[in-house]
């Protein structure tokens, strides 16, 4: 078996009714657990992109791209390990207000962990941070010693290091076909 | 001009608009406004009720691979939609078009669990090329004209249309119907690349063994011709998978029969000594490849296919060429130069030898006074059903053996369940395809299992007199699983003995004629008697309850490691 690593997965789709189910299917086919998920717009009018991560080797995953990218409304798969793209999830921290005041550390933490305060009510006090895995990790470790109430982090987001905007170049390609298709039944109909 | 019609009857005309005559349904609560308006176009759509949701959507699949057309299915929700996952599976596996049109109940109390809610798309996601709920009726002419297209191009496959009771009631504008041929998101015919085709040329003409290999991927394209094209120019042997099987006609010298599993020697043992092997629109799947690490170690593989999932999924080819299976073998030919393989096809001479002493005469010509064997059966049901008879099947023993020994001479005359192995297809599929296809002779091989999964179809045959030949193989065995018991189970048959009732009571129920064939001197008559009809026609025929299929690759072996019977393997050198 090849070594297990974590695969990031960009799927560029049209908005629609159950296109999330049609890209989990693929996993749970194959039985491969999704780590982490996002799903936003994009720059491109229409279309909608999502990001899996999960672990497994490059063979499996670049047939669960394939897989995916059979379904009709997705316009493209990309698979990409963490050194081809830049990537950055967003955590929140909801912690006891109290706790946090008697230790008198609050600047500190934020400094540290180049972190943010979002609120402060006289209950909680809720922290953000951006960045990888393991950063939003060490300030989860330190801020346990608080007492911490809710800790939550996003899937990944991320972006190519590719110069090259590869599905930009291929919707450009759809759009000449069709218009090539419209100026050939134009041609039939003028017949 | 526009006209306000229900959505019932923009689905109906949407349905002409495709040139649809034909289509197998059941009707039931939530489609029943949809059947209302199919009571006022009878004349123009020809609606065949089947006894059960699954024989409508085979017979759909039957009908779709003996025309090409897309088989469309009319049923209601929960049960009736239900009912069809199994069909939808085989007709996903072996890239049959069907349009699906299930009702559902009204969108108001969608996910209420109201009466005969089922959640169709979500169960069918995994099994379908496409799947839509549609929620106003204007959609109609739209989804309608992107089902049939999605269907039947690209690599086709089945399509389901969820269709709520008040979308069918709904009103809307008619304004004309427009066909669909271009979707943003989906290549129905992906561009052939220049380079690609050139390698796949050099690669071709500089083989020394070469070996096409042929799958249902050629039928669907229609490039039967330019396949037999190209291996009459290059002089190179075809081999084909089981749903390949009729590209070539039977007695075409370069037809070298099928690979897999009970393929034939010559094609199996040429796999695996090939230099290049070009697979054309099929998915080496483990039922073709055995073993996939002994696989044509000394062939570069070229792995032409429409679907681009399919490539490198189980063999990772040296070249794959992803386009339609015609527009590749087009572009190929002019490439291709004429050359002359006579070394090379010496080595299918020498199996096919010993596959006819070893293994094909002692069951096509068994010793008077034994029982009958399936093989001389269907080889003298093959010699009495002409030049132009479709060939269907069930699965198991049956279904090997009969693709084993009838022969083809016309496209499209192979209809089997490949991918999925679906028990129970045969008779409702033969009624499709006969129903798709009225001048051809359509015979159905059988075995007692498989029968009587799908026999309530045999009231369909009854209400359309639909003249289909069916033969059953009776051995009062389940017996491909009793064929393995044999070989890998210590002969300890669980739960394969059948007791069998009295088929020709069952068919005389039906008003079909029926005959018990219980001695070899009995069969060339009764299949002469059964020839001869104009009408639906059943032989129980009873067979040697512990025959065997060969040759056989146990699975997971590697494809040269052939049995000749259960105690000889083949010698390979």
């Amino acid at each position: 078996m090849q070594e297990k690593k974590l695969y990031t997965i960009t799927i560029f789709s049209e908005n629609n009714v159950g296109i999330l189910n049609l890209i989990s299917i693929v996993y749970t086919r194959r039985f491969i657990n999704i780590e982490g998920i996002s799903a936003s717009t994009t720059s491109i009018p229409g279309i909608y992109k999502t990001t899996v991560l999960s672990y497994s080797d490059r063979e499996t995953m670049e047939k669960v791209k394939s897989q995916i990218e059979k379904a009709i409304y997705v316009v493209k798969a990309f698979l990409y390990t963490d050194d081809e793209i830049i990537f950055q999830e967003v955590a929140l921290y909801k912690v006891p207000t109290k706790q946090m005041f008697k230790r008198n550390n609050l600047e500190n933490i934020i400094r540290t962990y180049n972190a943010r305060i979002l609120d402060i009510t006289p209950d909680f006090i809720v922290i953000e941070k951006t960045g990888h895995y393991n950063e939003t990790e060490m300030l989860f470790k330190e801020l346990k010693s608080y007492d911490i109430k809710q800790f939550v982090r996003s899937g990944r987001v991320c972006v190519t290091k590719d110069p090259v905007e590869h599905l930009d170049a291929y919707l450009a390609k759809r759009d000449k076909d069709f218009a090539k298709m419209l100026g050939t039944k134009k041609a039939d109909k003028s017949k | 001009m526009s006209e306000t019609i229900t959505g019932s009857e923009a689905l109906l005309r949407s349905l002409l608009k495709e040139n649809v005559d034909t289509v197998f349904g059941y009707p039931g609560g939530t489609i029943m406004p949809l059947y209302d308006a199919i009571y006022d176009h009878q004349k123009d759509l020809n609606h065949i009720l089947t006894r059960h949701e699954q024989g409508a959507i085979h017979a759909a699949e039957g009908y779709a691979r003996a025309t090409g057309r897309p088989g469309v299915i009319i049923v209601t929700s929960g049960p009736g939609a239900s009912n069809l996952v199994t069909g939808i599976a085989d007709a996903y596996m072996d890239s049959t078009p069907l349009v699906i049109i299930a009702g559902q109940v009204s969108t108001r109390v969608l996910g209420s669990d109201a009466f005969q809610e089922t959640d169709f798309i979500d169960m069918t996601n995994p099994l379908t090329k496409w799947g839509i709920q549609v929620r106003y009726a204007e959609e109609i002419p739209g989804i309608i004209a992107r089902a049939f297209y999605i269907a039947n191009s690209g690599r086709p496959g089945p399509v389901v249309i969820d269709l709520p009771r008040d979308v069918q009631v709904g009103k809307m504008e008619w304004k004309g119907y427009e066909h669909c041929n271009f979707i943003r998101t989906y290549e129905g015919r992906p561009k052939i690349e220049k380079k690609t085709i050139e390698e796949a040329a050099g690669l071709i003409n500089a083989a020394e063994k070469p070996l096409i290999l042929a799958g249902r991927g050629v039928e669907v394209s229609g490039a039967e011709d330019l396949v037999k094209e190209l291996a009459e120019k290059a002089e190179i042997p075809v081999a084909s998978t089981l749903l390949g099987l009729s590209v070539l006609p039977s007695d075409h010298k370069l037809n070298k029969g099928m690979v897999g599993m009970h393929g034939n020697i010559g094609a199996n043992i040429a796999t695996n000594k090939a230099d290049v092997i070009l697979g054309v629109g099929l998915r080496f799947d483990d039922r073709v490849t055995g073993d996939v690490k002994a696989y044509a170690p000394d062939a570069k593989i070229i792995h032409i296919d429409i679907d681009a999932s399919e490539i490198g999924r189980t063999i990772k080819p040296d070249l794959s060429v992803h386009a339609d299976a015609s527009d590749a073998i087009k572009a190929i030919l002019p490439l291709i130069k004429e050359a002359r393989h006579p070394e090379w096809l010496k080595l299918f001479k020498k199996y096919d030898e010993i596959e006819t002493r070893k293994v094909k005469n002692p069951v096509l010509n068994p010793p008077d006074g034994s029982l009958m064997r399936m093989a001389e059966v269907v080889k003298k049901t093959s010699d009495l059903a002409g030049k132009n008879a479709i060939l269907v099947t069930d699965v198991g023993q049956n279904q090997m053996i009969s693709v084993r020994y009838f022969q083809f001479f016309s496209h499209r005359s192979v209809i089997t369940s490949g991918g999925l192995g679906t028990m129970g297809f045969g008779i409702p599929a033969a009624i499709g395809a006969k129903i798709g296809c009225q001048d051809r002779t359509v015979c159905l091989f059988c075995g007692d299992g498989g029968f009587q999964m799908t026999m309530q179809e045999l009231g369909t045959i009854m209400q359309y007199g639909v003249n289909v030949k069916i033969v059953i193989l009776n051995n009062n065995f389940l017996g491909n699983v009793r064929q393995w018991q044999q070989l890998f189970f210590n002969r300890r048959y669980s739960q394969t003995p059948m007791l069998n009732p009295d088929f020709k009571t069952i068919a005389d129920a039906y008003g079909i004629e029926a005959e018990d064939v219980m001695t070899r001197e009995e069969l060339q008559g009764a299949l002469h008697r059964m020839m001869k009809s104009n009408k639906a026609y059943i032989l129980n025929v009873n067979i040697d309850p512990y025959e065997m299929v060969f040759p056989m690759v146990a699975p997971g072996r590697p494809i040269d490691e052939i049995m000749l019977d259960e105690k000889e393997m083949l010698d390979v050198d």
